[in-house]
Protein backbone atom coordinates (compact mmCIF):
# COMPACT_ATOMS: atom_id res chain seq x y z
CA UNK A 1 0.00 0.00 0.00
CA UNK A 2 2.77 2.36 1.00
CA UNK A 3 4.71 1.40 -2.12
CA UNK A 4 1.71 2.21 -4.23
CA UNK A 5 1.45 5.69 -2.72
CA UNK A 6 5.14 6.35 -3.26
CA UNK A 7 4.95 5.40 -6.91
CA UNK A 8 1.92 7.70 -7.24
CA UNK A 9 3.91 10.59 -5.79
CA UNK A 10 6.82 9.82 -8.09
CA UNK A 11 4.45 9.86 -11.05
CA UNK A 12 3.30 13.37 -10.10
CA UNK A 13 6.88 14.50 -9.63
CA UNK A 14 7.71 13.16 -13.08
CA UNK A 15 4.70 14.85 -14.63
CA UNK A 16 5.62 18.20 -13.06
CA UNK A 17 9.26 17.89 -14.14
CA UNK A 18 8.19 17.23 -17.71
CA UNK A 19 5.87 20.24 -17.56
CA UNK A 20 8.77 22.39 -16.34
CA UNK A 21 10.94 21.15 -19.23
CA UNK A 22 8.34 22.66 -21.57
CA UNK A 23 7.44 25.76 -19.56
CA UNK A 24 10.80 27.04 -18.25
CA UNK A 25 12.25 27.86 -21.70
CA UNK A 26 9.00 29.67 -22.57
CA UNK A 27 9.21 31.62 -19.31
CA UNK A 28 12.81 32.59 -20.04
CA UNK A 29 12.05 33.94 -23.52
CA UNK A 30 9.15 35.90 -22.01
CA UNK A 31 11.54 37.35 -19.39
CA UNK A 32 13.92 38.47 -22.14
CA UNK A 33 11.12 39.85 -24.30
CA UNK A 34 9.81 41.98 -21.43
CA UNK A 35 13.13 43.26 -20.13
CA UNK A 36 14.64 46.58 -21.07
CA UNK A 37 17.45 46.67 -23.59
CA UNK A 38 19.83 47.11 -20.66
CA UNK A 39 18.19 44.20 -18.79
CA UNK A 40 18.87 41.86 -21.70
CA UNK A 41 22.60 42.55 -21.48
CA UNK A 42 22.70 42.33 -17.66
CA UNK A 43 24.76 39.49 -16.30
CA UNK A 44 24.12 37.39 -14.26
CA UNK A 45 20.49 37.41 -15.27
CA UNK A 46 17.36 37.70 -13.15
CA UNK A 47 14.51 35.21 -13.47
CA UNK A 48 11.99 38.03 -13.56
CA UNK A 49 12.12 41.02 -15.89
CA UNK A 50 13.71 43.73 -13.83
CA UNK A 51 12.20 46.20 -14.42
CA UNK A 52 9.24 44.84 -16.38
CA UNK A 53 9.14 46.79 -19.61
CA UNK A 54 7.36 46.79 -22.94
CA UNK A 55 10.27 48.64 -24.59
CA UNK A 56 11.77 45.57 -26.24
CA UNK A 57 8.45 44.43 -27.68
CA UNK A 58 7.54 47.89 -28.91
CA UNK A 59 11.02 48.35 -30.40
CA UNK A 60 10.47 45.12 -32.35
CA UNK A 61 6.93 45.91 -33.45
CA UNK A 62 8.01 49.39 -34.47
CA UNK A 63 10.94 48.15 -36.56
CA UNK A 64 10.73 48.53 -40.33
CA UNK A 65 8.81 45.74 -42.06
CA UNK A 66 7.77 43.88 -38.91
CA UNK A 67 4.09 44.77 -38.83
CA UNK A 68 3.64 44.52 -42.62
CA UNK A 69 5.30 41.10 -42.50
CA UNK A 70 3.11 39.97 -39.62
CA UNK A 71 0.07 41.15 -41.59
CA UNK A 72 1.30 39.23 -44.64
CA UNK A 73 1.73 36.10 -42.50
CA UNK A 74 -1.91 36.36 -41.47
CA UNK A 75 -3.05 36.91 -45.06
CA UNK A 76 -1.03 33.93 -46.32
CA UNK A 77 -2.46 31.76 -43.54
CA UNK A 78 -6.02 32.84 -44.32
CA UNK A 79 -5.65 32.16 -48.05
CA UNK A 80 -4.11 28.80 -47.18
CA UNK A 81 -7.10 27.96 -45.00
CA UNK A 82 -9.62 28.90 -47.70
CA UNK A 83 -7.92 27.00 -50.51
CA UNK A 84 -6.98 23.92 -48.54
CA UNK A 85 -10.50 23.65 -47.11
CA UNK A 86 -12.14 24.14 -50.51
CA UNK A 87 -9.95 21.46 -52.06
CA UNK A 88 -9.38 19.20 -49.09
CA UNK A 89 -12.77 18.99 -47.38
CA UNK A 90 -14.59 17.45 -50.39
CA UNK A 91 -11.85 14.83 -50.67
CA UNK A 92 -12.11 14.19 -46.93
CA UNK A 93 -15.86 13.80 -47.27
CA UNK A 94 -15.42 11.34 -50.12
CA UNK A 95 -12.98 9.29 -48.04
CA UNK A 96 -15.41 9.24 -45.12
CA UNK A 97 -18.62 8.48 -46.99
CA UNK A 98 -17.91 6.62 -50.22
CA UNK A 99 -16.34 3.31 -50.96
CA UNK A 100 -14.89 4.10 -54.35
CA UNK A 101 -12.29 2.40 -56.50
CA UNK A 102 -8.78 3.46 -55.64
CA UNK A 103 -9.87 4.76 -52.23
CA UNK A 104 -7.11 2.91 -50.39
CA UNK A 105 -4.45 3.98 -52.85
CA UNK A 106 -5.62 7.59 -52.54
CA UNK A 107 -5.56 7.34 -48.77
CA UNK A 108 -2.06 5.89 -48.77
CA UNK A 109 -0.87 8.62 -51.12
CA UNK A 110 -2.25 11.26 -48.74
CA UNK A 111 -0.76 9.60 -45.67
CA UNK A 112 2.67 9.39 -47.24
CA UNK A 113 2.72 12.97 -48.52
CA UNK A 114 2.09 14.14 -44.96
CA UNK A 115 5.77 13.98 -44.12
CA UNK A 116 7.05 15.35 -47.38
CA UNK A 117 10.32 17.20 -47.13
CA UNK A 118 9.49 20.85 -47.67
CA UNK A 119 13.05 21.45 -48.81
CA UNK A 120 12.49 19.20 -51.81
CA UNK A 121 9.21 20.81 -52.80
CA UNK A 122 10.32 24.41 -52.27
CA UNK A 123 13.30 24.63 -54.57
CA UNK A 124 11.71 23.34 -57.79
CA UNK A 125 8.56 25.35 -57.03
CA UNK A 126 10.68 28.47 -56.49
CA UNK A 127 12.33 27.96 -59.87
CA UNK A 128 8.96 27.40 -61.55
CA UNK A 129 7.50 30.52 -59.85
CA UNK A 130 10.40 32.61 -61.13
CA UNK A 131 9.87 31.35 -64.68
CA UNK A 132 6.16 32.07 -64.45
CA UNK A 133 6.85 35.44 -62.86
CA UNK A 134 4.65 34.74 -59.86
CA UNK A 135 7.37 34.64 -57.21
CA UNK A 136 7.40 36.87 -54.15
CA UNK A 137 3.68 37.23 -53.62
CA UNK A 138 1.35 36.12 -50.86
CA UNK A 139 -0.95 34.10 -53.09
CA UNK A 140 1.85 31.96 -54.56
CA UNK A 141 3.29 31.32 -51.13
CA UNK A 142 -0.16 30.37 -49.84
CA UNK A 143 -0.44 27.77 -52.64
CA UNK A 144 2.82 26.24 -51.42
CA UNK A 145 1.54 26.22 -47.83
CA UNK A 146 -1.63 24.56 -49.13
CA UNK A 147 0.47 21.71 -50.43
CA UNK A 148 1.79 21.24 -46.89
CA UNK A 149 -1.61 21.58 -45.28
CA UNK A 150 -3.67 19.56 -47.76
CA UNK A 151 -2.81 16.05 -46.52
CA UNK A 152 -3.77 17.10 -42.99
CA UNK A 153 -6.93 18.84 -44.12
CA UNK A 154 -8.06 15.77 -46.06
CA UNK A 155 -7.31 13.29 -43.26
CA UNK A 156 -8.73 15.47 -40.53
CA UNK A 157 -11.91 16.42 -42.38
CA UNK A 158 -12.36 12.78 -43.31
CA UNK A 159 -12.26 11.76 -39.65
CA UNK A 160 -14.51 14.67 -38.68
CA UNK A 161 -17.11 13.68 -41.30
CA UNK A 162 -16.78 10.04 -40.34
CA UNK A 163 -17.81 11.11 -36.84
CA UNK A 164 -21.13 12.46 -38.09
CA UNK A 165 -23.66 9.57 -38.19
CA UNK A 166 -24.60 8.64 -41.72
CA UNK A 167 -28.16 7.87 -40.57
CA UNK A 168 -28.82 11.55 -39.92
CA UNK A 169 -27.81 12.43 -43.46
CA UNK A 170 -29.93 9.65 -44.91
CA UNK A 171 -32.88 10.64 -42.73
CA UNK A 172 -32.65 14.17 -44.09
CA UNK A 173 -32.62 12.86 -47.63
CA UNK A 174 -35.63 10.64 -46.91
CA UNK A 175 -37.44 13.73 -45.63
CA UNK A 176 -36.92 15.40 -48.97
CA UNK A 177 -33.55 17.13 -48.80
CA UNK A 178 -31.25 16.94 -51.80
CA UNK A 179 -27.81 15.47 -50.99
CA UNK A 180 -26.38 18.98 -50.99
CA UNK A 181 -29.10 20.28 -48.68
CA UNK A 182 -28.63 17.32 -46.36
CA UNK A 183 -24.94 18.11 -46.23
CA UNK A 184 -25.41 21.84 -45.63
CA UNK A 185 -28.19 21.54 -43.05
CA UNK A 186 -27.31 18.36 -41.17
CA UNK A 187 -23.69 17.33 -41.63
CA UNK A 188 -21.98 20.70 -41.73
CA UNK A 189 -23.35 22.07 -38.43
CA UNK A 190 -22.34 18.88 -36.63
CA UNK A 191 -18.88 18.82 -38.22
CA UNK A 192 -18.24 22.51 -37.62
CA UNK A 193 -16.26 22.32 -34.34
CA UNK A 194 -13.91 19.70 -35.76
CA UNK A 195 -13.53 21.68 -38.96
CA UNK A 196 -12.73 24.79 -36.94
CA UNK A 197 -9.95 22.93 -35.12
CA UNK A 198 -8.56 21.72 -38.45
CA UNK A 199 -8.68 25.30 -39.71
CA UNK A 200 -6.81 26.56 -36.69
CA UNK A 201 -4.23 23.87 -37.21
CA UNK A 202 -3.74 24.96 -40.82
CA UNK A 203 -3.28 28.51 -39.58
CA UNK A 204 -0.52 27.38 -37.20
CA UNK A 205 1.17 25.39 -39.96
CA UNK A 206 1.30 28.39 -42.26
CA UNK A 207 2.14 30.97 -39.56
CA UNK A 208 5.12 28.86 -38.46
CA UNK A 209 6.49 27.81 -41.83
CA UNK A 210 10.02 29.07 -42.46
CA UNK A 211 11.84 27.32 -45.31
CA UNK A 212 9.39 27.74 -48.19
CA UNK A 213 8.57 31.26 -47.00
CA UNK A 214 12.14 32.46 -47.09
CA UNK A 215 12.85 30.73 -50.42
CA UNK A 216 9.71 31.95 -52.17
CA UNK A 217 9.69 35.58 -51.04
CA UNK A 218 12.23 38.37 -51.29
CA UNK A 219 10.56 41.70 -50.67
CA UNK A 220 7.15 40.53 -49.52
CA UNK A 221 8.39 38.60 -46.51
CA UNK A 222 6.21 36.80 -44.03
CA UNK A 223 7.27 37.24 -40.41
CA UNK A 224 9.30 34.01 -40.03
CA UNK A 225 10.98 34.68 -43.39
CA UNK A 226 11.85 38.22 -42.32
CA UNK A 227 13.30 37.03 -39.01
CA UNK A 228 15.33 34.23 -40.58
CA UNK A 229 16.75 36.43 -43.31
CA UNK A 230 17.91 38.98 -40.72
CA UNK A 231 19.07 36.53 -38.08
CA UNK A 232 22.75 37.33 -38.47
CA UNK A 233 22.53 41.08 -38.15
CA UNK A 234 19.63 41.52 -35.76
CA UNK A 235 20.33 42.75 -32.22
CA UNK A 236 19.44 40.54 -29.26
CA UNK A 237 16.40 42.50 -28.16
CA UNK A 238 14.93 42.29 -31.68
CA UNK A 239 15.56 38.55 -31.81
CA UNK A 240 14.02 37.78 -28.43
CA UNK A 241 10.97 39.95 -29.00
CA UNK A 242 10.54 38.33 -32.42
CA UNK A 243 10.85 34.85 -30.96
CA UNK A 244 8.27 35.62 -28.30
CA UNK A 245 5.90 37.25 -30.79
CA UNK A 246 6.05 34.16 -33.01
CA UNK A 247 5.58 31.82 -30.07
CA UNK A 248 2.83 33.58 -28.12
CA UNK A 249 -0.11 32.61 -30.37
CA UNK A 250 0.82 28.92 -30.13
CA UNK A 251 -0.13 28.75 -26.46
CA UNK A 252 -3.56 30.20 -27.21
CA UNK A 253 -4.06 28.02 -30.29
CA UNK A 254 -3.25 24.88 -28.35
CA UNK A 255 -5.91 25.81 -25.80
CA UNK A 256 -8.51 25.55 -28.56
CA UNK A 257 -7.05 22.64 -30.47
CA UNK A 258 -6.19 20.38 -27.53
CA UNK A 259 -9.59 18.68 -27.49
CA UNK A 260 -9.06 17.69 -31.09
CA UNK A 261 -5.42 16.67 -30.80
CA UNK A 262 -6.27 13.02 -31.15
CA UNK A 263 -8.67 13.61 -33.99
CA UNK A 264 -5.89 15.57 -35.67
CA UNK A 265 -3.06 13.17 -34.90
CA UNK A 266 -4.41 9.97 -33.46
CA UNK A 267 -6.51 8.99 -36.43
CA UNK A 268 -4.06 10.59 -38.79
CA UNK A 269 -1.36 8.22 -37.65
CA UNK A 270 -3.30 5.18 -38.75
CA UNK B 1 -29.31 6.51 -63.13
CA UNK B 2 -28.94 6.80 -59.39
CA UNK B 3 -26.21 4.19 -59.20
CA UNK B 4 -24.31 6.00 -61.90
CA UNK B 5 -24.39 9.25 -59.96
CA UNK B 6 -23.26 7.68 -56.70
CA UNK B 7 -20.37 6.16 -58.61
CA UNK B 8 -19.18 9.45 -60.00
CA UNK B 9 -19.63 11.69 -56.95
CA UNK B 10 -16.57 10.54 -54.95
CA UNK B 11 -14.30 10.97 -57.95
CA UNK B 12 -15.54 14.48 -58.54
CA UNK B 13 -14.95 15.26 -54.88
CA UNK B 14 -11.43 13.86 -54.93
CA UNK B 15 -10.39 15.28 -58.32
CA UNK B 16 -9.38 18.82 -57.23
CA UNK B 17 -7.16 17.42 -54.48
CA UNK B 18 -5.55 14.99 -56.93
CA UNK B 19 -4.83 17.72 -59.46
CA UNK B 20 -3.40 19.96 -56.77
CA UNK B 21 -1.18 17.21 -55.43
CA UNK B 22 0.06 16.35 -58.90
CA UNK B 23 1.16 19.96 -59.37
CA UNK B 24 2.60 20.58 -55.92
CA UNK B 25 3.95 17.14 -54.99
CA UNK B 26 4.58 15.01 -58.05
CA UNK B 27 5.93 17.79 -60.26
CA UNK B 28 8.44 19.27 -57.77
CA UNK B 29 9.63 15.82 -56.78
CA UNK B 30 10.49 14.90 -60.37
CA UNK B 31 11.74 18.38 -61.10
CA UNK B 32 14.11 18.30 -58.09
CA UNK B 33 15.99 15.52 -59.86
CA UNK B 34 15.65 17.36 -63.17
CA UNK B 35 17.29 20.46 -61.75
CA UNK B 36 19.99 18.44 -60.03
CA UNK B 37 20.92 16.12 -62.90
CA UNK B 38 20.15 17.95 -66.13
CA UNK B 39 22.17 20.69 -67.67
CA UNK B 40 20.52 24.09 -67.48
CA UNK B 41 21.26 25.03 -71.09
CA UNK B 42 21.37 21.79 -73.07
CA UNK B 43 19.03 19.67 -70.97
CA UNK B 44 21.43 16.74 -71.23
CA UNK B 45 22.04 14.52 -68.23
CA UNK B 46 24.95 15.74 -66.17
CA UNK B 47 26.67 15.03 -62.89
CA UNK B 48 28.26 18.49 -62.78
CA UNK B 49 25.94 19.98 -60.16
CA UNK B 50 26.13 16.87 -58.04
CA UNK B 51 29.92 16.93 -58.21
CA UNK B 52 29.94 20.61 -57.39
CA UNK B 53 27.89 19.84 -54.28
CA UNK B 54 30.06 16.91 -53.20
CA UNK B 55 33.32 18.78 -53.68
CA UNK B 56 32.10 21.78 -51.67
CA UNK B 57 33.89 22.03 -48.31
CA UNK B 58 30.59 22.23 -46.47
CA UNK B 59 29.08 19.08 -47.97
CA UNK B 60 30.87 16.53 -45.84
CA UNK B 61 30.24 18.38 -42.53
CA UNK B 62 26.61 19.02 -43.50
CA UNK B 63 25.98 15.34 -44.24
CA UNK B 64 27.76 14.01 -41.14
CA UNK B 65 26.24 16.60 -38.81
CA UNK B 66 22.74 15.92 -40.14
CA UNK B 67 23.15 12.18 -39.63
CA UNK B 68 24.75 12.64 -36.22
CA UNK B 69 21.97 14.98 -35.18
CA UNK B 70 19.34 12.40 -36.15
CA UNK B 71 21.15 9.55 -34.41
CA UNK B 72 21.27 11.49 -31.14
CA UNK B 73 17.91 13.22 -31.51
CA UNK B 74 15.56 10.35 -32.31
CA UNK B 75 16.31 8.17 -29.22
CA UNK B 76 16.14 11.23 -26.93
CA UNK B 77 12.80 12.25 -28.43
CA UNK B 78 11.32 8.77 -28.13
CA UNK B 79 12.44 8.42 -24.52
CA UNK B 80 10.91 11.79 -23.61
CA UNK B 81 7.76 11.22 -25.67
CA UNK B 82 7.16 7.77 -24.18
CA UNK B 83 7.64 9.12 -20.66
CA UNK B 84 5.19 11.95 -21.35
CA UNK B 85 2.68 9.60 -22.94
CA UNK B 86 2.80 7.17 -20.00
CA UNK B 87 2.41 10.08 -17.57
CA UNK B 88 -0.57 11.48 -19.48
CA UNK B 89 -2.09 8.02 -19.53
CA UNK B 90 -1.49 7.40 -15.80
CA UNK B 91 -4.87 8.92 -14.84
CA UNK B 92 -3.33 11.70 -12.76
CA UNK B 93 -5.41 14.57 -11.45
CA UNK B 94 -4.93 17.40 -13.89
CA UNK B 95 -4.01 15.02 -16.71
CA UNK B 96 -5.64 17.32 -19.25
CA UNK B 97 -3.55 20.25 -18.02
CA UNK B 98 -0.39 18.18 -18.38
CA UNK B 99 -1.46 17.11 -21.84
CA UNK B 100 -2.02 20.75 -22.79
CA UNK B 101 1.41 21.78 -21.52
CA UNK B 102 3.20 18.88 -23.20
CA UNK B 103 1.41 19.69 -26.46
CA UNK B 104 2.25 23.41 -26.58
CA UNK B 105 5.43 22.96 -28.64
CA UNK B 106 3.35 21.29 -31.35
CA UNK B 107 2.22 24.78 -32.33
CA UNK B 108 5.60 26.49 -31.85
CA UNK B 109 7.50 27.40 -35.01
CA UNK B 110 10.96 25.96 -35.43
CA UNK B 111 12.35 29.46 -35.67
CA UNK B 112 10.77 30.51 -32.36
CA UNK B 113 12.03 27.31 -30.71
CA UNK B 114 15.53 28.09 -31.97
CA UNK B 115 15.40 31.60 -30.53
CA UNK B 116 14.05 30.24 -27.22
CA UNK B 117 17.08 27.99 -26.86
CA UNK B 118 19.51 30.59 -28.19
CA UNK B 119 18.31 32.72 -25.26
CA UNK B 120 19.46 29.93 -22.94
CA UNK B 121 22.76 28.91 -24.52
CA UNK B 122 24.18 32.22 -25.76
CA UNK B 123 27.15 33.93 -24.07
CA UNK B 124 25.13 36.05 -21.69
CA UNK B 125 22.23 33.61 -21.69
CA UNK B 126 20.46 31.91 -18.82
CA UNK B 127 22.62 28.79 -18.71
CA UNK B 128 25.85 30.75 -18.36
CA UNK B 129 24.17 33.01 -15.83
CA UNK B 130 23.14 30.01 -13.75
CA UNK B 131 26.57 28.37 -13.91
CA UNK B 132 28.34 31.60 -12.92
CA UNK B 133 25.93 32.28 -10.05
CA UNK B 134 26.54 28.80 -8.66
CA UNK B 135 30.25 29.37 -8.99
CA UNK B 136 30.71 26.45 -11.36
CA UNK B 137 32.48 28.62 -13.91
CA UNK B 138 34.06 32.03 -13.57
CA UNK B 139 33.34 33.53 -16.93
CA UNK B 140 30.59 32.72 -19.46
CA UNK B 141 31.43 29.72 -21.63
CA UNK B 142 31.03 30.03 -25.38
CA UNK B 143 28.57 27.16 -25.88
CA UNK B 144 27.56 28.36 -29.33
CA UNK B 145 30.99 28.96 -30.77
CA UNK B 146 32.05 27.40 -34.04
CA UNK B 147 34.93 25.78 -32.14
CA UNK B 148 32.62 23.90 -29.81
CA UNK B 149 30.79 21.68 -32.32
CA UNK B 150 29.82 19.24 -29.57
CA UNK B 151 27.99 21.93 -27.61
CA UNK B 152 26.46 23.33 -30.77
CA UNK B 153 25.01 19.95 -31.65
CA UNK B 154 23.81 19.40 -28.09
CA UNK B 155 22.06 22.78 -28.07
CA UNK B 156 20.36 22.06 -31.41
CA UNK B 157 19.37 18.57 -30.20
CA UNK B 158 17.80 20.04 -27.05
CA UNK B 159 15.97 22.73 -28.99
CA UNK B 160 14.66 20.29 -31.56
CA UNK B 161 13.77 17.71 -28.88
CA UNK B 162 11.92 20.42 -26.98
CA UNK B 163 9.99 21.50 -30.06
CA UNK B 164 9.24 18.33 -31.92
CA UNK B 165 8.61 15.73 -29.23
CA UNK B 166 4.95 16.67 -28.69
CA UNK B 167 3.89 15.18 -31.98
CA UNK B 168 5.39 11.80 -31.03
CA UNK B 169 3.78 12.09 -27.59
CA UNK B 170 0.33 12.62 -29.12
CA UNK B 171 0.74 9.69 -31.52
CA UNK B 172 1.89 7.46 -28.64
CA UNK B 173 -0.92 8.56 -26.31
CA UNK B 174 -3.51 7.64 -28.91
CA UNK B 175 -1.70 4.34 -29.38
CA UNK B 176 -1.75 3.74 -25.62
CA UNK B 177 -5.45 4.49 -25.41
CA UNK B 178 -6.17 1.79 -27.93
CA UNK B 179 -4.51 -0.89 -25.77
CA UNK B 180 -7.32 -2.88 -24.10
CA UNK B 181 -7.09 -2.61 -20.32
CA UNK B 182 -7.68 -6.39 -20.03
CA UNK B 183 -4.17 -7.00 -21.27
CA UNK B 184 -2.63 -4.90 -18.53
CA UNK B 185 -4.88 -6.42 -15.89
CA UNK B 186 -3.91 -9.88 -17.09
CA UNK B 187 -0.23 -8.95 -16.84
CA UNK B 188 -0.86 -7.74 -13.30
CA UNK B 189 -2.60 -10.97 -12.37
CA UNK B 190 0.48 -12.83 -13.51
CA UNK B 191 2.58 -10.66 -11.26
CA UNK B 192 4.22 -8.29 -13.76
CA UNK B 193 5.67 -5.13 -12.22
CA UNK B 194 5.42 -1.70 -13.90
CA UNK B 195 8.67 -2.16 -15.81
CA UNK B 196 7.67 -5.56 -17.19
CA UNK B 197 4.22 -4.25 -18.08
CA UNK B 198 5.87 -1.55 -20.16
CA UNK B 199 8.44 -3.74 -21.88
CA UNK B 200 6.35 -6.89 -22.35
CA UNK B 201 2.86 -5.55 -23.02
CA UNK B 202 2.79 -1.86 -23.82
CA UNK B 203 5.78 -1.51 -26.13
CA UNK B 204 4.95 -4.48 -28.38
CA UNK B 205 1.36 -3.27 -28.73
CA UNK B 206 2.58 0.24 -29.45
CA UNK B 207 4.65 -0.92 -32.39
CA UNK B 208 2.40 0.45 -35.14
CA UNK B 209 2.29 3.88 -33.47
CA UNK B 210 6.02 3.81 -32.85
CA UNK B 211 6.64 2.94 -36.47
CA UNK B 212 4.54 5.80 -37.79
CA UNK B 213 6.11 8.25 -35.36
CA UNK B 214 9.62 7.07 -36.24
CA UNK B 215 9.09 7.49 -39.96
CA UNK B 216 7.50 10.90 -39.53
CA UNK B 217 10.12 12.22 -37.15
CA UNK B 218 13.11 10.93 -39.09
CA UNK B 219 11.92 12.44 -42.35
CA UNK B 220 11.29 15.75 -40.62
CA UNK B 221 14.67 15.61 -38.87
CA UNK B 222 16.43 15.52 -42.25
CA UNK B 223 15.01 18.99 -42.82
CA UNK B 224 16.01 20.67 -39.58
CA UNK B 225 16.55 24.25 -40.64
CA UNK B 226 15.13 27.14 -38.62
CA UNK B 227 16.09 25.70 -35.24
CA UNK B 228 19.70 25.19 -36.25
CA UNK B 229 19.95 28.57 -37.94
CA UNK B 230 18.61 30.38 -34.86
CA UNK B 231 20.69 28.43 -32.34
CA UNK B 232 23.95 27.94 -34.19
CA UNK B 233 23.86 30.55 -36.95
CA UNK B 234 26.38 29.74 -39.65
CA UNK B 235 28.50 27.81 -37.14
CA UNK B 236 26.84 24.55 -38.06
CA UNK B 237 26.11 23.15 -41.51
CA UNK B 238 23.14 20.89 -42.15
CA UNK B 239 21.76 19.60 -45.46
CA UNK B 240 18.66 21.81 -45.44
CA UNK B 241 20.69 24.86 -44.48
CA UNK B 242 23.11 24.21 -47.36
CA UNK B 243 20.19 23.89 -49.78
CA UNK B 244 18.95 27.27 -48.56
CA UNK B 245 22.42 28.82 -48.84
CA UNK B 246 22.97 27.55 -52.38
CA UNK B 247 19.56 28.71 -53.52
CA UNK B 248 19.39 31.98 -51.68
CA UNK B 249 22.90 33.33 -51.15
CA UNK B 250 24.88 31.67 -53.93
CA UNK B 251 21.90 31.68 -56.30
CA UNK B 252 22.56 28.28 -57.76
CA UNK B 253 19.23 26.38 -57.81
CA UNK B 254 20.86 23.33 -59.41
CA UNK B 255 23.21 22.63 -56.54
CA UNK B 256 20.38 23.47 -54.13
CA UNK B 257 18.27 20.86 -55.93
CA UNK B 258 21.14 18.37 -55.65
CA UNK B 259 20.99 18.86 -51.87
CA UNK B 260 17.22 18.44 -52.02
CA UNK B 261 17.56 15.14 -53.85
CA UNK B 262 20.06 13.91 -51.27
CA UNK B 263 17.49 14.69 -48.57
CA UNK B 264 14.77 12.95 -50.59
CA UNK B 265 16.87 9.82 -51.09
CA UNK B 266 17.85 9.69 -47.41
CA UNK B 267 14.20 10.16 -46.39
CA UNK B 268 13.01 7.34 -48.64
CA UNK B 269 15.85 5.09 -47.47
CA UNK B 270 15.07 5.66 -43.79
CA UNK B 271 11.36 5.05 -44.40
CA UNK B 272 12.11 1.74 -46.08
CA UNK B 273 14.43 0.75 -43.21
CA UNK B 274 11.72 1.46 -40.63
CA UNK B 275 9.00 -0.25 -42.67
CA UNK B 276 11.05 -3.41 -43.10
CA UNK B 277 12.82 -3.34 -39.75
CA UNK B 278 9.66 -2.83 -37.70
CA UNK B 279 7.32 -4.93 -39.80
CA UNK B 280 4.57 -6.26 -37.59
CA UNK B 281 3.45 -9.85 -37.88
CA UNK B 282 0.22 -9.24 -39.72
CA UNK B 283 2.06 -7.08 -42.20
CA UNK B 284 0.23 -3.87 -41.41
CA UNK B 285 2.16 -0.72 -42.05
CA UNK B 286 1.72 3.01 -42.28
Amino acid sequence: MKGLKLSRVLTYVGAVLMALWILVPIWLIAVSAFSTRQGIFDFPKALLPNPFSADTMSFFLGATNVLPSAGRSVVVALITIVISTLIGAPAGYALARFNFRGRDVFRLAIVSTRAFPIVILSIPIAVAYLQLGINDNVFSLALMHCALALPFTILVTSSVFAGVPKDLEEAAETLGCSPLQAFMRVVLPLALPGLAAATLFTFVLSWNEVFASVILTSRNRTLPALLVAQLDESPLNYKYAGGFFLLAPSMVFMLFIRKYLFTLWGRVSR
Amino acid sequence: MTSRRTNLTPFLLVAPALVFMAIFFAYPMVEAFGLAFRDNDTGALTLNYFQKMVSDVQFQPALTTTLLLIIILIPVQFAVALTMALLVNAKLKGASLFLYIYAIPLAVSELAAGIVWFNIFTNNGFLNSLLVQFGLIERPFLFLSYQNQGWLILAVVLAEAWRATSIIMVILVSGLQSIPSDYLEAAEVFGADQFRKITKVILPLLRPSLQVALILRTILAFQVFGVALAVAGSGMSLLAGEAYKWYYSIRNPNVAAAYASVILILSIASTVVFLVGLRSKNGEAL
